[in-house]
């Protein structure tokens, strides 16, 4: 071989695999689309490596685990294809041709861009450490064990749509583009149908955003325009604040929102989470509504601030274990501590997830713009059932909030599902 | 032979304020940082959680945050002759310990120094003349001025989100602040906390005593707040468990509050809790610093090999560090020789109680910087050469809480137990205020820090000994105070008054609480014959060697000392960044 050729082959050869490789511009691109898309959320388990899957997640069939999304060619997906890569995220197809379980949002991320489809293939084969652990096969029971019954499902509640801009507003359609597709918003807070679909995947369906149940939480109506509905009375500010760092002026996250915030939406930028908040403005309010009126606040603060509450009363409870950071009118402190008067997840129809807050206390994420994890502390191990059912109800129906009687046995059950460790973080011992 | 861990840029000595401040300062650099902590990790939740820090058993009387003296502790002596023993039992002042330090159980008080108090040999030499300074007072200037530093006050005001009236802004006079203060080129972040009564019994006899009242600064924001690290405060509650707890309510400027979350969130930044330095290591020249070697969790030990070391550990444990590591030459008083453990000084501290049968205080509303002062008698705004001390105070009507325990004071000659004490408790629990005076302490040849030579702590090291006394000058001072308190009180015509002030003869008590604020011995100054440090807070003799913290003082101030000791810890950092990172070496010639 001419030696002089011999020295320029490898060279080709190196120009070749450039020409195949994304350049770097799209692989950044690939993992702020990851992060829109909160795919490490289900696809990494807790302290685990980052993509590798295994995470249970509970479904009304069982559990499934998520995969390997890393791009180990033993584990992951690193043979895929940029098109059996589409099929899946897109389509809900796996490389071997059978159907994911719709735990995977695919149904919403069917409206996704060719070139953002094409940004989180470069991410994922270039951007990701490849890791060579198998996560754990999903083992459902029949008959959800069979995924050619998923096809069925796709052809009768699936959604397979590119998507569809509605607005003249191309802000209000950028939101529309994230909230439907990556932001997979309406898997959570749309109502679900009996097939566990979600019932709208756009805004040319009234029910689509009116709100849906995770678990004991109430994802609430995120339709934001005039009507009625918990975010209407929020200002683009406001729903930018709480998306960014999990805090506005009046409330803040708990619950599975906590995760979304802490890893993709405190990761968007400041213009895609107006386009949001501009989209979720754009939708004519639906759900319910608490409007505050002095008058009924006043009433309540006036009986705490008396302090002649019965020593065993919802009312003494909350002076003697709430107040002190809520305060007597329930205002609580602009972005430190949530306002509870008119506050949505004590207005819930379901109060779980008042009761878990209760019980278990909560922490914010950590977010660029909100470093501090603030949080409110367990009183689950100072509190019992009943005594939780009494402050559940007085928080429920004090100021102007008007949501039904607590009982026991329903703080009970919030109870079973919360570790001893949890409970009793924060419980003194002697010294 | 200690396990050796993987080179940081930069090793940091403790992690309270100081270190959070310069943690974040060099973070921001992109250094990889690590902060070694003696102590336990400590979050608002679940260490300082509600309800649990609202006991005062536990913490207030049982310091369950400090540090603990059966581990480590100093020895005290009033004078070079006597044996020191062992401060067995926290009194007088209490040490922090763990993630936050002292930071996290102060009560919150944030004043700025007088510019006349960094440059206080200067101003009294030119002011009144060099004849009045006692033959064995030994103050210095700082060597670094008050308009230096103006702006990491400012900055660090922000950081704290005080709550305030300001007096001074920019050379303009403000209605209801401080007329005295120094210059500020911005008002307080965040308005005054509500006032209780017995600010406002204060406000009215100081105006009409012709004083001017206005709110003490506080750490305790009167308001939610965010600081320039989107770090967030909630409101103060007013819940009566400040100084000796940490906060509940996110309320009280803390390193956790302030600065930590925003700090942890930089990848370069970690920090080993219960891990206890011993020493910093050398290299064979003496001149520059290798790392450290501390005690791990596991109790192995380590050596942490770093480019810097930045020790920012409570005030005297620094001078320990210095002395065990053989950083610059030991204070020998007697000669009057070597530089470590020279000038440690206190807080001159003295306080009335008014009892009140008509008037009730509802005492357990209280917060650590709910006060109204006044800083009419303060060292720029008294006649030294005419009234013969060099030295001030502010004097403050504070309610801090009604603490069962240590908040019940009675009229002196109460019985102090069995029905009588029950009669009188019950007669005059919340029927009291106070009007305290906080004053200045100077320095002396006599008063210092050294190794002791018969007490070891828990690996076999030497325990630092303090040999201080009170001295005539600062007697006067507070005997000055005592009448100027006296008046004020009488005014109010209280049913009873209780007076306690120190008198000629007193001998330094370590058993009541006095103050925390131990300053000194590893002062920063203009000269290395009679400093540690250059201005910039760098060891003279090592010069990759940074010490923060009011061990810096060289001599106490009128005022509490966070606000400086913060300040400092921002201009040091600032000389580091701008300074001896583009260039490693003695940042002034000595």
């Amino acid at each position: 071989m001419n030696s002089k050729l011999s020295l320029l082959l490898p060279a080709l050869l190196l120009v070749a695999a450039q020409a195949q490789a994304a350049d770097d511009a799209t692989v950044a691109k690939g993992e702020y689309l990851s992060r829109a898309g909160d795919c490490i959320a289900c696809h990494t388990v807790k302290g685990g490596q980052p993509f590798a899957g295994g995470l249970p997640i509970e479904s009304p069939f069982g559990t499934i685990y998520s995969t390997n999304i890393t791009p180990s060619k033993t584990a992951g997906i690193g043979n895929y294809t940029l098109e059996q890569f589409d099929d899946a995220v897109r389509h809900g197809e796996r490389a071997d041709g059978s159907n994911l379980y719709p735990a995977m949002p695919y149904p919403d991320y069917s409206v996704l861009s060719d070139a953002d489809v094409k940004a989180l293939y470069a991410y994922f084969m270039q951007g990701v450490k490849a890791v060579d652990k198998k996560a754990p096969e999903t083992d459902l029971s029949f008959p959800f064990n069979q995924r050619w019954g998923l096809g069925m499902w796709d052809l009768v509640f699936g959604h397979d749509d590119s998507f569809e801009a509605h607005s003249e507003n191309p802000f209000i359609n950028r939101g529309a583009y994230l909230v439907q597709g990556l932001g997979h918003c309406g898997s959570c807070h749309s109502p679900r149908g009996v097939a566990y679909q979600e019932k709208a995947y756009d805004d040319t369906d009234d029910e689509f955003l009116t709100g849906g149940k995770v678990g004991i939480w109430e994802a609430p109506s995120l339709r934001a325009g005039s009507g009625t509905g918990p975010l209407v009375s929020w200002d683009k500010a406001e729903i930018v604040d709480y998306l960014a760092n999990g805090r506005n002026d009046r409330t803040a996250v708990g619950g599975e929102m906590t995760s979304v915030i802490e890893h993709s939406l405190s990761y968007l930028t400041k213009s895609d989470l107006e386009a949001i908040a501009d989209y979720l403005k754009s939708l004519p309010g639906e759900g319910q509504a608490i409007m505050l009126s002095v008058d009924a606040t006043e009433k309540t603060a006036t009986e705490l601030n008396s302090a002649k509450v019965d020593i065993n009363s919802g009312a003494r409870m909350y002076l003697d274990n709430c107040g002190a950071c809520h305060f007597t009118h329930g205002e609580g402190a602009p972005r430190v501590f949530p306002q509870l008067d008119g506050n949505s997840l004590i207005n819930a129809k379901d109060p779980s997830g008042l009761i878990h807050v209760i019980l278990a206390g909560a922490r914010l994420p950590s977010t660029k713009g909100a470093p501090e994890a603030l949080a409110m502390p367990a009183f689950g191990w100072r509190l019992n059932d009943d005594e939780v059912a009494k402050l559940a109800t007085f928080v429920r129906q004090a100021w102007n909030n008007h949501a039904s009687v607590v009982t026991a046995k329903q703080v009970a059950d919030v109870r079973a599902t919360i570790s001893a460790a949890e409970l009793n973080a924060t419980k003194p011992t002697l010294n | 032979m200690a396990r050796q861990e993987k080179p940081v840029d930069v090793v940091l000595v403790g992690l309270g304020w100081t270190n959070s401040i310069m943690g974040m300062e060099l973070a921001q650099e992109g250094l990889s940082v690590l902060a070694l902590e003696r102590g336990e990790d400590r979050d608002t939740v679940p260490d300082f959680a509600y309800p649990k820090m609202a006991d005062e058993l536990t913490y207030g009387v049982r310091y369950k945050l400090m540090a603990k003296p059966a581990k480590s502790t100093i020895t005290v002596r009033h004078s070079l002759v006597e044996t020191a023993v062992p401060y067995r039992h926290l009194g007088s002042f209490l040490p922090g310990d763990g993630v936050g330090g002292a930071g996290t159980h102060w009560n919150g008080h944030t004043w700025r120094p007088m510019p006349e108090e960094l440059e206080l040999r200067s101003y009294v030499e030119n002011t009144f003349g060099k004849d009045i300074i006692p033959k064995d007072m030994t103050i210095q200037d700082y060597g670094v001025s008050y308009a230096e530093l103006e702006p990491h006050f400012d900055f660090f005001d922000k950081v704290l989100g005080v709550s305030g009236q300001a007096g001074n802004v920019n050379g303009k006079i403000h209605e209801g602040g401080n007329p005295f203060e120094g210059p500020r080129s911005n008002e307080y972040p965040l308005p005054p906390l509500k006032r209780t009564l017995n600010d406002d019994l204060f406000t009215q006899i100081a105006k009409a005593n012709g004083l001017h009242p206005f709110p003490l600064p506080s750490s305790n924001a009167s308001a939610a707040y965010t600081n320039p690290y989107g770090m967030q405060l909630g409101p103060c509650n007013f819940c009566g468990f400040c100084e000796r707890f940490g906060c509940l309510n996110f309320s009280k400027a803390s390193p956790q509050t302030c600065i930590l979350g925003a700090l942890k969130q930089h990848k370069n930044f970690s920090y080993r809790a219960n891990s206890e330095v011993l020493k910093v290591e050398l290299a064979d020249d003496k001149k520059t610093a290798k790392g450290v070697t501390y005690i791990d969790e596991q109790g192995e030990e380590v050596f942490q090999p770093a480019k810097l070391v930045i020790v920012g550990t409570f005030a005297y444990n620094n001078v320990r560090l210095l002395l065990l590591s053989g950083i610059g030459q030991p204070y020998d008083p007697v000669s009057n020789t070597g530089t470590v453990g020279r000038n440690y000084a206190y807080q001159t501290m003295g306080g009335a109680t008014l009892f009140f049968k008509d008037k009730f205080f509802n005492p357990f509303i209280g917060a650590g910087s709910n006060a109204t002062t006044v800083d009419d008698y303060a060292i720029n705004q008294i006649d030294f050469a005419k009234e013969g001390f060099i030295g001030g105070s502010y004097l403050l009507a504070a309610q801090t809480n009604g603490q069962p325990i240590r908040s019940m004071p009675l009229p002196t000659g109460s019985p102090s137990w069995g029905a009588g004490w029950k009669k009188a408790t019950k007669e005059y629990y919340g029927h009291s205020m106070s009007i305290s005076s906080h004053g200045s302490n100077m320095s002396y040849r006599d008063c210092y820090l050294s190794l002791d030579p018969n007490y070891k702590d828990d690996h076999g090291l030497p325990l630092l000994r303090l040999t201080f006394d009170w001295k005539d000058n600062d007697i006067r001072m507070t005997q000055f105070m005592k009448g100027k308190v006296e008046a004020l009180a009488k005014g109010l015509a209280p049913d009873h008054l209780n007076t306690s002030f120190k008198d000629f003869g007193a001998k330094y008590d370590v058993r009541p609480y006095q103050t925390t604020h131990n300053v000194g011995g590893a002062i920063m100054g203009t000269d290395p014959k009679t400093s540690v440090l250059n201005r910039y807070l760098q060891s003279w003799d090592v010069h990759n060697v940074f010490v923060l913290g009011s061990s810096a003082f060289p001599q106490n101030l009128q005022y509490n000392p966070t606000m400086l000791v913060g300040a400092l810890a921002y201009w040091s950092a600032k000389a580091i960044r701008e300074q001896y990172l583009k260039k490693p070496g003695p940042l002034v010639q000595a």
